[in-house]
C-alpha cells in the first residue's frame, strides 16, 4: 500500500520499504539515528530525495495537502492554535465518541489546551489524525508519555485501525510496543534501516 | 510666517539638557543616547532643509526622483535592520523594501496626481509627501514582518501540525498572517482615532504655528492621514503575503531553515 523509494535527507537514506494495507512497521534505534526525520520524509513535510508512493500514486504527482490528509505524521511533540480541544476536530461528534477508548472523559473536549498534560495532548493528537481520508499513519513515539494501562489503550485503538485496513509506521523505543503492534521490526542506524530479528 | 530666531531654539534645548540631567540623577542610563539623538535631529534637520532649499532652486524633476530613490534605500535599510529574524539571502532585501516601495510609491502618485497634478514631481509638494507616506508604511510594513516571524517562530508546532493533517500553507498560517496584518495597521488607526482629541497630529501643528488657519490644516491632515491608512494597508497586505509565501515552499513545507536569527 505504501511504498518508499530512495527517501534521502541529511544523514537518512536512501531508504526502500513497503507497508501493506493493515500491517505495522515498526522503526527503532537511537535518539539522534533520525526515525523523525524518516517519518516527515515520508509525509513530505521537509526537503528531501527520492519519492514515495500509496498503492502507486506517487507523492512528488499529487499536491502535498492531499497526500498528508491521506499519509499523516503524528509528532511527538504535538501542535495546536485553537484554545481548546474541540475545534481543532473536523467531526466532534466522533471525538467525543472516541474519547473514552484512550482514557479521556468526554468532557476533554471543551479542555483548555494550555492545560493539557504531555500524555493528553499525546492521545488527542493522535486522534485528530484519525480522519475518514487517513490511510496511513506515522507515529512518532505515540505512548512515550503514558502509564501501561493507557498505553494498552491506544494500543487497542491503532489495532482496531489495523483491522480496519489502515497502514501503521511506527517509531517507538519501546521493543515490546514493537512486538505487540508490528508485522516487520528495523532498526535505523548509520541511516539505514536493518531488519531487526531480535 | 512666524520665524525661530537660533536663540529660541536654544532656549528650549535647556530642556533636553534637563531630561539628559534627570535621565543622570536617576540613573535611568540613557542620557547618553537622549543627548546623541537630540544632536542628530539638529543635524539631521538641518541638512534637509539645505538639501530641500536647494532642491527648490532649481525644480529639476530627475533631482526629485533621485532625493526620492535615496529615501526608498533609506526606508529599506531601517526595515530590514530591526528584524529580529531574517530571510536568508536577497530575500530578507526584497521583502524588506519592495512591499515600502510599491505602497509609497503608489498612494503618493495617486495622491499627487488627484490633488497637484501641475506639480507631480515639484519638490515643494511631492519630497514632504513621498517622505511621510513612506515613513509611515516603513514602519507598518517593519512592524508587520516582525510580528510574522516571531509568530511563526513561536508557533512552529502549530504550523506544522496544520501542514501533517493536510491543510495548505496559507490556511496553515493564516492565523500568523492576521496578527501580524493586525499589528501593523495599529499604529495608523490609533493615530486616526486619537487626532486631534488626544493629540494634535504633527503635521497639522506645525501648519497652524507656522500661521497657516486651523480648518486648512485640518483638511490637509485629514488627507494625509487617508493617504498613511492606505499605504499602510498596501505595504502591510503584500507584507504579510511575501513573508507567508517565502516562508513555506510549493510543496507546502514550513521553510524555517530560511530564516536567520539576527
Amino acid at each position: 500500500m505504501l511504498e518508499l523509494l530512495r527517501l534521502q535527507r541529511l544523514q537518512v537514506g536512501p531508504v526502500d520499504l513497503k507497508v501493506d494495507a493493515g500491517t505495522c512497521v515498526a522503526i527503532e534505534g537511537r535518539s539522534g539515528s533520525g526515525k523523525s526525520v524518516l517519518l516527515r520524509m515520508v509525509a513530505d513535510l521537509d526537503p528531501h530525495e527520492g519519492d514515495a508512493a500509496l498503492e502507486g500514486r506517487r507523492c512528488s504527482q499529487m499536491p502535498a495537502p492531499a497526500w498528508r490528509r491521506q499519509v499523516t505524521y503524528v509528532a511527538a511533540a504535538s501542535g495546536w492554535w485553537h484554545d481548546t480541544v474541540a475545534p481543532h476536530f473536523a467531526d466532534p461528534a466522533q471525538l467525543r465518541a472516541w474519547l473514552p477508548r484512550v482514557g479521556l472523559p468526554a468532557e476533554a473536549a471543551d479542555w483548555e489546551v494550555a492545560r493539557l498534560s504531555t500524555g493528553e495532548r499525546q492521545r488527542l493528537a493522535l486522534l485528530r489524525a484519525m480522519t475518514p481520508h487517513n490511510r496511513v499513519l506515522l507515529l512518532d513515539e505515540p505512548t512515550s508519555g503514558l502509564d501501561a494501562e493507557t498505553t494498552a489503550q491506544v494500543e487497542a485503538l491503532l489495532h482496531e485501525r489495523l483491522a480496519a485496513g489502515t497502514a501503521l509506521v511506527l517509531v517507538t523505543h519501546d521493543p515490546q510496543q514493537a512486538a505487540r503492534l508490528a508485522q516487520q521490526r528495523y532498526l535505523l542506524a548509520d541511516g539505514r534501516l536493518q531488519e531487526n530479528m531480535l | 510666517m512666524q520665524q525661530l530666531s537660533a536663540l529660541q531654539l536654544a532656549a528650549t534645548a535647556v530642556l533636553v539638557l534637563l531630561a539628559a540631567a534627570l535621565s543622570l540623577l536617576l540613573q535611568l542610563g540613557i542620557a547618553r543616547s537622549m543627548l546623541v539623538a537630540a544632536t542628530r535631529t539638529v543635524v539631521q534637520l538641518l541638512l534637509v532643509g539645505t538639501v530641500l532649499k536647494t532642491l527648490y532652486a532649481h525644480e529639476a524633476p530627475w533631482l526629485t526622483l533621485l532625493v526620492m530613490l535615496a529615501m526608498l534605500a533609506a526606508a529599506a535599510h531601517e526595515t530590514f535592520s530591526r528584524q529580529d529574524r531574517r530571510f536568508a539571502g536577497a530575500t530578507a532585501v526584497a521583502l524588506a523594501s519592495l512591499p515600502v516601495a510599491m505602497a509609497s510609491i503608489l498612494v503618493s502618485s495617486a495622491a499627487l496626481a488627484t490633488v497637484h497634478p501641475a506639480h507631480l514631481l515639484s519638490p515643494q509638494v511631492a519630497i514632504p509627501l513621498f517622505g511621510i507616506v513612506l515613513g509611515n508604511a516603513m514602519s507598518s510594513a517593519s512592524v508587520t514582518l516582525n510580528t510574522f516571524t516571531t509568530a511563526l517562530v513561536r508557533d512552529r508546532a502549530a504550523v506544522e501540525a496544520r501542514l501533517a493533517l493536510g491543510e495548505s500553507r496559507y490556511a496553515a498560517l493564516g492565523g500568523i498572517q492576521r496578527g501580524a496584518a493586525r499589528n501593523g495597521m495599529i499604529p495608523i488607526i490609533n493615530q486616526m482615532a486619537a487626532a486631534g482629541v488626544i493629540t494634535l497630529p504633527g503635521m497639522m501643528t506645525g501648519q497652524i504655528l507656522a500661521g497657516m488657519a486651523p480648518v486648512e490644516a485640518a483638511k490637509y491632515q485629514i488627507f494625509v492621514l487617508f493617504l498613511l491608512a492606505g499605504a499602510a494597508a498596501i505595504a502591510v497586505a503584500a507584507t504579510t503575503y511575501a513573508a507567508a509565501w517565502r516562508a513555506t515552499d510549493p510543496r507546502h513545507r514550513l521553510r524555517l531553515d530560511r530564516l536567520r536569527n539576527t
